[in-house]
Formats: structure tokens, C-alpha cells, sequence
């Protein structure tokens, strides 16, 4: 049970997807400009991954490993997490049409998120077993969530003040924030 | 008059078109591969690589490709060829494909690829679509170079290139004292640093130019102004 605790905490705060691994830099800098767009950017995200990961995951157990086929691990989890969110997107646009609103802008950002890519890619190279994965596929999308909707809030301060010398506004001061939060968060490094 | 045009198409995927500092593209990949030179160059190679060969079949094929599932196409085709890359690297490049890790599969979803694919590939013919794929993969090799070098040399006090294929270090030069190297450069938050610096410094020269075209365009218009409203007293 600790061991889920840990690596729940790890990917979550110690390897931040955002400041220690550096993926989902685009959003990062693209949608975080208002809280409200970075939060619903955030729901979309967890909901994909955590569902393209549980179809990557079965497929790679129940056809590729058994046919020796590992190697169309890449190719087959793209194609997986393509045909997933278009098909969430239609079911959304035809039956929930609430939902379609609040969320359907991101989904086509989201198939082409390097998040969603490397989950399902880490739960086989990694070796987890099925809660481990689940767990895993939770905390990484929760930890990308935490920053994106801190950082939104740090922006919209930043982005109002007039005193910013003219070539740092927009993406380069952008950097240099997340620069600041990736010092604060070393401060996890010993965690686990 | 033909190879000048040719030669534009190079020049502004490097320049005007730069996938990292103007169209801000591809970031990941530019953050996380830069602490050193030798695995920035690694990944620069690797996306050139993809870039051309996927520009090149997109272009081919693109009069096959009915339009409603073009995107799945292109995807496919970029999947197999990072596949294909990264096993070559395995096989040539072990520690090379080692230290890239992770980003070298995530090559698949750098918007730069997919993106020339939509935004060019499928329009222009393959020649012109070759050229492209090289000039915007040389604005990304430019790019995380400069990002590479700049954290290295202050974040170890050292300068150096590894062959990939053999392992050897072909150089390495210490400019100043490790003690006196700041750590924090080759760490995380020196990725976003030197990139977020980076960054204002072209937005700060380029400012500056388009600011001396504007003065030299006036400065052409001003005396025609002049002699005209001399003219009307």
C-alpha cells in the first residue's frame, strides 16, 4: 500500500510532469492564460488519460505481448489514443452536450499532448501491474493540473503589470516563471 | 531566380518560420534534451531525420489521402518513422537513445512534424516540401544548440561533443573552473531559464529591426511629404 502512496506523491510532486519532465509545455504556455481554461483543460486531460491508458495498457497485454509484437507499441498506442478522442468527442457532441461545451475545445489539443503518449508508454516500460497503472495514469495528469492552475493564476498577475520591459512580455516571462516554480519544487526532491 | 526561391524556403523555416522561438512549437523536447550539447545535437539529428523523411511521403502521397482522415495518415506515417529511427538508434547510438529516453518515442507527437505535414507537406510538391522539412529541422537543431550551449558552458564550465556512433570524445574544453560553474543551469529550472532569456533576447532584436525597416520607410516617404506641402505654399 505505501508503495502506491510513493509513487502517487513521485509523479505527482518529485517528477512533476511539467517542471521535471518537461511535457505539456505548449498548453502550459498556450491555454494557461486564464484559470478557467487551465482547469477545464485539466478535467479534459485526466478523463483521456486515464481511459487511453487502461485501452493501451490491455492492448499491449492481451495482443501485442502475446504475438511478440512489442515493437508496435508506439504506433499502435498513437492510433489508440487518436481513435479514443474522436470517439469521446462524438459521443460527447451527440449525448452530453453540456459536457461537449465545457470540454470539447481541448480534446483535439489533447491528441497530440505528450502526456497522454507517455503514460500509456511508461505503464509498459516501467513493469506496473494494473493498480500501479491506474494510480499512475491518475497522479500524472493531477500533478499536471496543480501547475497549470497555479501558474494560470501567477499569469494573470503577471500579464496585467505595465512595468514589464516590452521583449519579456508574454511567453519569455512565461519561462522564466516556470523557472522560479521549478526551483520551488526541487525543494521535493527528497521526498521519496 | 529559381534557386533563390528554393533557397527562401530553407532559410525561413530557419529564420522568419523558427519552430522553438517564434512559432514556440515543440518546447518539450527543447527543454528537456539541452543539458548537454552532444544529446541536443543527438535529438536535433533525430528530428531532422523524421521531418524530411515524413515532408517527403506526406508530399507523396498527399493526391491518395482523401481529406476526412488525412490527419490519422499522417499520424501513422510519423509513428512508424520515429519507430524505425529510434530503433536505428538503438542499434548504432545505444548510449545516445539511452540518455534521450522517453523523448526520443515522443518525437511522434512534436507538434513541429505534424504540423509542417498540415501546413505544408499536403500542399506543395515533394521537392519543395523536402526543402522545408530541411530548413525548419535546422531551425530546431539552431535552437536547442543554442539553448545546449549556453547551459552548458555555464552550468559546468565546460564545452564538449561525444560521437554517437563511436563514443569517443572528440572534445573538451573547461573555459573556467568547475567551482566557479552556477549548478543550476544543467538543472530543470536552467531549461526554462536560459530558454525564457533566450526568448527576450530575439523578441528584443527583432523588435529593434522592425523598428529600422519602419524609420527607413518613413525616412523615403518624409521627403516626398515635404517637397509636396513646400509645393502647396
Amino acid at each position: 500500500m505505501s508503495g502506491i502512496l510513493v509513487l502517487a506523491i513521485g509523479a505527482i510532486f518529485v517528477n512533476n510532469v511539467i517542471l521535471s519532465r518537461f511535457l505539456g509545455i505548449c498548453p502550459l504556455l498556450g491555454v494557461s492564460k486564464k484559470t478557467e481554461n487551465a482547469l477545464g483543460m485539466s478535467y479534459a486531460l485526466i478523463f483521456v488519460v486515464v481511459f487511453s491508458a487502461l485501452l493501451s495498457y490491455g492492448f499491449y497485454w492481451l495482443v501485442l505481448a502475446p504475438l511478440h509484437l512489442e515493437y508496435l507499441a508506439l504506433t499502435s498506442f498513437i492510433l489508440i489514443i487518436a481513435a479514443f478522442v474522436q470517439f469521446v468527442e462524438m459521443f460527447l457532441k451527440k449525448y452530453m452536450v453540456g459536457l461537449y461545451k465545457a470540454l470539447g475545445i481541448y480534446l483535439p489539443l489533447i491528441t497530440t499532448n505528450c502526456i497522454v503518449l507517455l503514460v500509456a508508454l511508461d505503464n509498459v516500460s516501467l513493469g506496473f501491474n494494473f493498480l500501479e497503472m491506474l494510480v499512475y495514469s491518475i497522479a500524472v495528469p493531477l500533478g499536471y493540473m496543480m501547475i497549470i492552475v497555479i501558474f494560470s493564476v501567477i499569469r494573470t498577475r503577471v500579464d496585467g503589470n505595465h512595468k514589464l520591459p516590452t521583449p519579456f512580455r508574454g511567453n519569455a516571462i512565461a519561462l522564466i516563471l516556470a523557472a522560479l516554480m521549478a526551483l520551488a519544487f526541487v525543494g521535493f526532491g527528497g521526498l521519496v | 531566380m529559381k534557386i533563390k526561391e528554393k533557397f527562401k524556403i530553407i532559410t525561413s523555416g530557419i529564420i522568419q518560420g523558427n519552430p522553438t522561438f517564434v512559432l514556440f512549437i515543440g518546447m518539450c523536447a527543447v527543454l528537456a534534451v539541452t543539458n548537454t550539447f552532444s544529446s541536443a545535437f543527438g535529438m536535433g539529428l533525430a528530428v531532422i531525420a523524421v521531418l524530411v523523411l515524413s515532408n517527403v511521403i506526406i508530399s507523396l502521397i498527399r493526391k491518395l489521402v482523401p481529406d476526412d482522415i488525412r490527419i490519422p495518415v499522417y499520424i501513422i506515417v510519423i509513428a512508424v518513422l520515429v519507430t524505425v529511427i529510434q530503433m536505428f538508434m538503438e542499434a548504432f547510438t545505444a548510449d545516445l537513445a539511452a540518455t534521450l529516453g522517453v523523448y526520443l518515442p515522443l518525437v511522434v507527437v512534436n507538434c513541429i512534424i505534424l504540423g509542417r505535414a498540415e501546413a505544408y507537406a499536403n500542399k506543395n510538391t515533394v521537392l519543395d516540401s523536402f526543402l522545408d522539412g530541411v530548413g525548419t529541422g535546422l531551425g530546431f537543431m539552431a535552437a536547442v544548440s543554442m539553448v545546449s550551449i549556453i547551459r552548458e558552458i555555464v552550468g559546468t564550465g565546460a564545452f564538449g561533443f561525444t560521437d554517437p556512433f563511436t563514443n569517443t570524445v572528440l572534445f573538451q574544453v573547461q573555459l573556467f573552473p568547475q567551482q566557479y560553474a552556477i549548478s543550476l543551469f544543467v538543472q530543470n529550472a536552467g531549461a526554462f531559464l536560459v530558454l525564457g532569456l533566450l526568448v527576450a533576447v530575439i523578441n528584443a532584436v527583432s523588435n529593434k529591426i522592425i523598428k529600422k525597416r519602419e524609420l527607413k520607410a518613413a525616412a523615403k516617404k518624409v521627403p516626398a511629404v515635404a517637397t509636396q506641402s513646400e509645393a502647396g505654399k
